[in-house]
């Protein structure tokens, strides 16, 4: 087969064809690491031929039989360097390897590239990378999302058949929509944290970035369970089905007046794809109605102060003493934690860090925290009290499609926006998937782009959101390709 | 960044008019009573492969600028 054969067959078909001896594991991993990276998805690249070299000691055998697979380069990788998308951790080579990361490539997965991102997964257009942005696949002067851009943008090209992200308040789930490929944050708890640089840790959770929804499944399969070493990890009861749904039949969906076609800044193109994929959803038989989350309208207020205030936390730990970089010129021991934070963290980490302590100082705490605390219960309980009326809610992913490089960068409120739908679902901490719902044109003209549509669903109940996602998925038929795919001119 | 934080505080602000004193508020989203393991020696990262990454290791410690230099 050619390259290019090889890098349009899904995850699940390229192990289906490895395991009936039709191709073998290694060409399929030395096709994508042939395929040039022309969007600056990765930091890191393994070689052709570097297929037996890594994964961590695992052999080809294994569920994922030798299956290439990117990750986003905030797991730590034994022997690998592990940047978070920081200057503060250039150079940094990790004794150790993330649980869900030690997972996969014992299931037989093999490392393909670290893939670039926000600095420690802070943005939502990985424009905030240390090592310069994402390019669109679909269009060069446009994002990709973030913050798992590098993810979503390789394997929407065709540089990985599927990839590992992280979703703190939708950075798996919006550049999934950006890029057109489908995207899952599990429920929290589901998938161990351990080797996950944190950056808000009663948020963050890994994830997989895939070509279809069966992928998302037969990935997941691998990455959840209860870690001794992640002492919220507790796993998905009674594992991960592939799903075969082909109807929607006796299922009812919620569509959330205050997440959906008619809250602000949705364009005109999202509307209109997410209102079509509503139809899809009567046609197989699923019931529509409205819904009502009163509190989502102050998920954005509640996550910039939570996600904040945990960062600045977790963040302390950059200090220039134990690991990354150390800014050469101090000559005191104060001079030295404020050069090498000064130089190594960029305009948004610092940025967030300020925030966070300053929502956490003295006098401010109750009225910022606390406050954002309760919100976040106000949210949660909205969801449940939607999901005694609703199997699934339906959203979409983003309010627009991906938008131009600088675009949005001198405004980060205007940045923060792009995950409105998103942020509830995080602070509520159940799963969502994000499916390519099809193709529109930006607000005021422009190159058709990739619509993502959300489904939510209760905490815990994967199967059952993978299983409805992939009837829709089957019946919206979505198979274009970006012109960026295997290295083409986007 | 003065203005930018300023703006961020505005629209974060938007909460305090929310009248939520009887809610309670949420840490965490899984309900977890304290996950306890035996208390049992088992091996850790060796001294060395714990130092690697250091910027500047010295005797199997991390050494840093003086803080009165």
């Amino acid at each position: 087969m050619s390259i290019r054969e090889l890098i349009e067959l899904s995850a699940a078909e390229a192990l289906r064809r490895i395991t009936a001896g039709e191709i073998s594991a290694a060409e399929l991993f030395d096709a994508y690491a042939a395929v040039p990276d022309e969007l600056n998805a990765y930091l890191w690249r393994a070689e052709p031929g570097a297929a037996d070299g890594n994964g961590a000691g695992a052999g080809a055998e294994g569920p994922l039989a030798g299956l290439p697979l990117a990750v986003k380069d905030i797991f730590c990788t034994e022997g690998i360097a592990t940047t978070a998308g920081s200057r503060i951790l250039e150079g940094y080579v990790p004794p150790y390897t993330a649980t869900s990361v030690q997972r996969v490539t014992d299931a037989g997965a093999r490392i393909l590239g670290k893939t670039n991102m926000d600095e420690f997964a802070m943005g939502s257009s990985n424009e905030n990378s240390a090592f310069g942005p994402v390019l669109n696949p679909w269009d060069k002067a446009r994002v990709p999302g973030g913050s798992s851009g590098g993810s979503a943008a390789a394997v929407a090209a065709g540089l990985a058949p599927w990839a590992l992200g992280t979703d703190t308040g939708g950075s798996i789930r919006q550049p999934a929509a950006l890029c057109g490929i489908v995207g899952l944050k599990p429920t929290y708890g589901a998938i161990s944290r351990y080797g996950m640089i944190a950056f808000a840790s009663s948020l963050d959770q890994c994830g997989p970035l895939t070509r279809t929804v069966t992928d998302a499944a037969l990935l997941l399969r691998e990455l959840q369970g209860r870690d001794d070493r992640d002492s919220t990890s507790v796993g998905i009861e009674g594992g991960v089905e592939l799903p075969s749904r082909e109807d929607l039949r006796g299922l009812r969906f919620g569509v959330p007046r205050e997440l959906g076609p008619e809250a602000e800044g949705i364009e005109a193109g999202v509307r209109e794809v997410f209102e079509r994929t509503l139809r899809r959803i009567e046609e197989l038989g699923g019931e529509l109605d409205e819904c009502e989350l009163p509190h989502s309208r102050h998920g954005i207020s509640a996550y910039y102060v939570i996600a904040p205030a945990e960062a600045s936390a977790n963040l302390a730990r950059y200090d220039g003493v134990r690991y990354g970089m150390r800014d050469p010129d101090a000559r005191d021991l104060t001079g030295m934690y404020e050069r090498t934070r000064g130089r190594g963290f960029g305009a948004e980490v610092k940025r967030r860090i300020m925030l966070g302590t300053y929502a956490l100082s003295s006098g401010y705490y109750e009225a910022y925290y606390g406050q954002a605390q309760r919100v976040r219960t106000k949210i949660a309980e909205d969801f449940r009290a939607a999901f005694e009326r609703f199997d699934f809610l339906v959203t979409p992913t983003a309010p627009t499609v991906a938008f131009e490089l600088g675009s949005k960068t001198d405004d980060p409120l205007a940045m923060y926006l792009n995950d409105y739908c998103t942020v509830p679902v995080s602070l509520a901490g159940i799963p969502a998937i994000s499916i390519p719902g099809g193709l529109a044109q930006p607000d005021g003209g422009g190159p058709e782009l990739p619509v993502g549509v959300q489904v939510i669903s209760p905490a815990f109940t994967e199967s059952k959101l993978l299983d409805a996602a992939y009837a829709l998925e089957q019946a919206i038929g979505f198979d274009a390709r970006p012109p960026g795919f295997g290295g083409g001119e986007a | 960044m003065q203005s930018e934080l300023s703006g961020i505080l505005e629209h974060v602000d938007r909460i305090q008019s929310l009248d939520l004193s009887e809610v309670e508020p949420t840490s965490h989203v899984v309900a977890l009573e304290n996950v306890m393991r035996p208390d049992e020696p088992r091996p850790s990262l060796p001294r060395e492969r714990a130092l690697e990454p250091a910027p500047d290791p010295y005797e199997g410690a991390f050494r840093v600028p003086s803080p009165n230099a």
